[in-house]
């Protein structure tokens, strides 16, 4: 592979992430990573700890619970983090509904999707974070392809998608005001494939969900949701049991699993390479309006 | 898998004028090398019906934005990324529109190739000079004319001419050694991937088989050795007390574990003790990997500072001869200390003179005007606060680039090519 002086493609890719996530440590006081627990964050936080090794990685988790997340989830992100000895950061979309900060949707497309970015904005003050590092990849969806590595945020933690800021060559800039902070995503070139063969190289550990196993689930416009006491029920819904896997995690109220039989990181990676649905296909939260992805960003979500 | 050797990742990116049609050329480029999702293409359908058209609108597919989608123009740069058998490829869709420049400059700097798009009816325009003037600046070395809307004349072999010996004549003076001419139409998909039947008259290849054949030569200079240090790790935990490790990304040349290496702007000398990627050793290292060094003996090294070997150093500048591609809204002040970002240093400038700028439809130097505006490329002198360890531009774009920062503003203000 080295022979001739050739970096292979996840090989380039490691290398610019670890770039990225070296130049927020230099660069910014109080840096975060976003982390939700789903494989992208597993990624960023497996390229932090070898971009800053043997030390430990020198900014804290921050993830935002809605308070509907897989048990499997934070689980695994409390081990996680012990594991690898940094501060983990927890804001609560609970508390943040409970101070009357937000109120909760009612209906049966009830969601704390939205609710998490008043939740995420207060953490990031609360913080004082100047650079939250998120996994966001340019290939997820078609407001997140006009992401910037370094994606500035005003002091209401907003993005303007019409005036980001030029990025030349691999020079961030991430000067800024008080009160002010950057989004950084250095997954930004990778692909949902690109992220599957990373794992499955680097033998890194995931949340069980992702593999496939058997769930009580309901059917709901063609998504198929885990059955919770979290999923607002419905009368005409009668759960069954289903063998299936997560592509992405999110909430568990908005989170479309696919039926599948792939229960080890080849097949899922085979599985993956094939599919002609993208992996946000089965998001409710993306499917409420065709730039909902975009608005939500704009008001300072993920 | 045998044919994907080593030129498997090929940066591209679109440029040319507003409307030419390259948001539509990207959009029939996935469709019709099917690399386009089911959800995605259905979300596209559904737009087109509600924006009352009959065909597919194929620039949905990178017009992401609201604004963009309302307006049907882009405003910034799209990535796409999309892979046939025989390549991978990493896509910026730039906009055209003079007020969004800077973004298709953000597009461009990373790229190996760009397409030039000019609309058949209306042939070479002011955009397309000014992005074809930009690329050659990057140090793009391929360009692929997409003479396009070729249906809007008929597939006339002569209105196809005239453009190819006009862009003929205007790139003589670019240092772009590679261009290849591509009559198509975007809308229909003539030349895309499909070879045309309306074009009987051209015999050369279609645009994804060139994509897939061309050989980029790399940019990477293998060289001068430059290690600039952008972090340094000290992990001062009980079992790596003594650590002190070097953290950044080889910009150029080889280093191998016991080479003996120069730290600038010091001057102590030392060997490389050793060379990680995360925590796995390995023997050397070369541009663009990510790693960390140890040095054998304990000198003091911080960010900005740079590794290098004793015959072969960079120059130490404190006068910087460039040349600016402007992009802040406010013009080119002399009284600002613009901030200087270079490698992993960042200092304080003044800009001394402006030696001339360049009109960019003749490429001649303009001595007389020398008012720096957004868009604006300009040859200058440059004072810097302490002095910047520099190659040229051409030799070397980490350590030949710069961007420019207004400390009032923070924004990036323009992109600098050291000479
Ligand atoms: N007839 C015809 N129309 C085309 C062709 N290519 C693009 N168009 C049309 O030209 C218009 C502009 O196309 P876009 O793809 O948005 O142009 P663009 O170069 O991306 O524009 P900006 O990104 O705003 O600079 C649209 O209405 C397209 O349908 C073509 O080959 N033939
Ligand atoms: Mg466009």
């Amino acid at each position: 592979m080295t022979q001739d002086y050739q970096l292979n493609h996840l090989d380039e890719l490691e290398a610019e992430s670890m770039f990225v996530l070296r130049e927020v440590a230099a660069q910014f006081e109080r840096p975060a990573i976003l982390f939700s627990g789903g494989k992208d964050s597993i990624v960023v936080t497996h390229l932090a700890a070898k971009a800053f090794a043997p030390a430990r990685i020198p900014m804290p988790l921050v993830h935002i619970d809605t308070g509907h997340n897989f048990p499997e989830t934070l689980e695994f992100r409390d081990a996680l983090a012990d594991q690898l000895g940094v501060q983990l950061v927890v804001g609560s979309v609970q508390a943040t509904i409970d101070a009357g900060r937000v109120r909760e949707e009612t209906g049966a497309q009830a969601s704390r999707n939205r609710l998490q970015t008043t939740t995420l904005l207060d953490t990031i003050e609360e913080g004082k974070y100047d650079a939250c590092i998120g996994g966001a990849r340019r290939d997820e969806e078609k407001a997140r392809a006009k992401e910037r590595f370094f994606s500035h945020r005003d002091d209401f933690g907003q993005w303007d998608p019409k005036q980001q800021r030029p990025e030349l060559w691999n020079l961030f800039n991430g000067n800024h005001m008080p009160g002010e902070h950057f989004r950084v995503f250095p997954l930004n070139n990778w692909t949902e494939l690109d992220i599957w063969n990373y794992i499955t190289r680097e033998q890194i550990a995931l949340p069980s969900l992702y593999f496939a196993h058997d769930r009580n689930c309901v059917v709901r416009n063609g998504v198929i949701l885990a059955h919770s006491e979290h999923l607002p029920h419905r009368e005409d819904e009668t759960p069954e049991t289903m063998r299936v896997r997560f592509r992405t995690l999110g909430d568990l109220t908005i989170t479309g699993a696919i039926e599948s039989d792939a229960d080890t990181l080849e097949k899922i990676t085979a599985e993956v390479a094939a599919t002609r649905i993208t992996e946000r296909g089965g998001r409710v939260d993306d499917k409420r309006s065709e730039t909902s992805m975009e608005d939500r960003k704009k008001e300072g979500y993920f | 898998m045998s044919t994907t050797n080593q030129n498997s990742l090929l940066r591209f990116t679109t440029a040319g004028s507003v409307d030419d049609g390259k948001s539509t050329l990207i959009g029939r480029l996935l469709f019709d090398s099917k690399s386009i999702f089911e959800d995605q293409l259905e979300a596209v359908e559904s737009s087109s019906r509600k924006k009352g058209l009959e065909n597919m609108d194929l620039s949905l597919l990178t017009d992401g934005l609201r604004a963009e989608r309302e307006q049907g123009i882009t405003i910034d740069v799209a990535y796409r990324y999309f892979a046939t058998p025989r390549r991978k490829f990493i896509i910026a869709d730039t906009p055209g529109h003079v007020q969004y420049t800077r973004n298709m400059v953000t597009g461009a700097s990373t790229a190996d190739l760009a397409l030039i798009l000019i609309d058949a009816r209306h042939g070479l325009v002011e955009q397309t000079h000014r992005h074809s003037f930009i690329a050659s600046l990057l140090g793009i070395k391929h360009l692929v004319v997409c003479v396009n809307k070729m249906d809007l004349v008929d597939f006339n072999e002569d209105a196809y001419h005239t453009i190819t010996s006009a862009y003929r004549n205007f790139s003589v003076r670019l240092n772009i050694p590679d261009i290849k001419f591509i009559p198509m139409s975007a809308l229909l998909g003539d030349n895309v991937v499909e070879n045309s039947a309306n074009m009987p008259w051209y015999e050369g290849g279609t645009l994804l088989s060139h994509l897939e054949e061309i050989h980029v030569g790399s940019d990477r200079n293998l060289q001068d050795c430059r290690f600039p240090i952008q972090y340094v790790i000290r992990p001062q935990t009980d079992e790596d007390r003594d650590f002190r490790g070097y953290a950044g990304r080889v910009a150029s040349g080889v280093f191998k574990v016991g080479d003996k290496v120069v730290a600038l702007p010091s001057g102590m000398q030392s060997r490389i003790k050793e060379i990680f990627i995360g925590s796995d050793p390995v023997d050397r290292a070369f541009p663009p990997q990510s790693v960390t060094m140890t040095l054998e003996s304990d000198i003091d090294l911080s960010r900005g500072d740079m590794l290098v070997r004793e015959n072969n150093q960079p120059r130490s500048l404190q006068e910087i001869d460039a040349q600016l591609c402007w992009m802040g809204e406010e013009r080119l002040k002399p009284a600002v200390r613009y901030i200087v970002r270079h490698g992993t240093t960042e200092v304080k400038s003044t800009i001394r003179e402006v030696l001339y700028k360049v009109d960019i439809n003749t490429l001649h130097r303009n001595e007389d005007d020398k008012q720096i505006g957004m868009n604006d490329i300009a040859r200058v002198r440059l004072r810097i606060a302490s002095p910047l360890l520099t190659d040229d531009y051409r030799r070397n774009r980490t350590t030949g680039s710069f961007i420019l920062i207004d400390p009032g503003t923070n924004l990036t203000v323009a992109a600098g090519f050291i000479n």
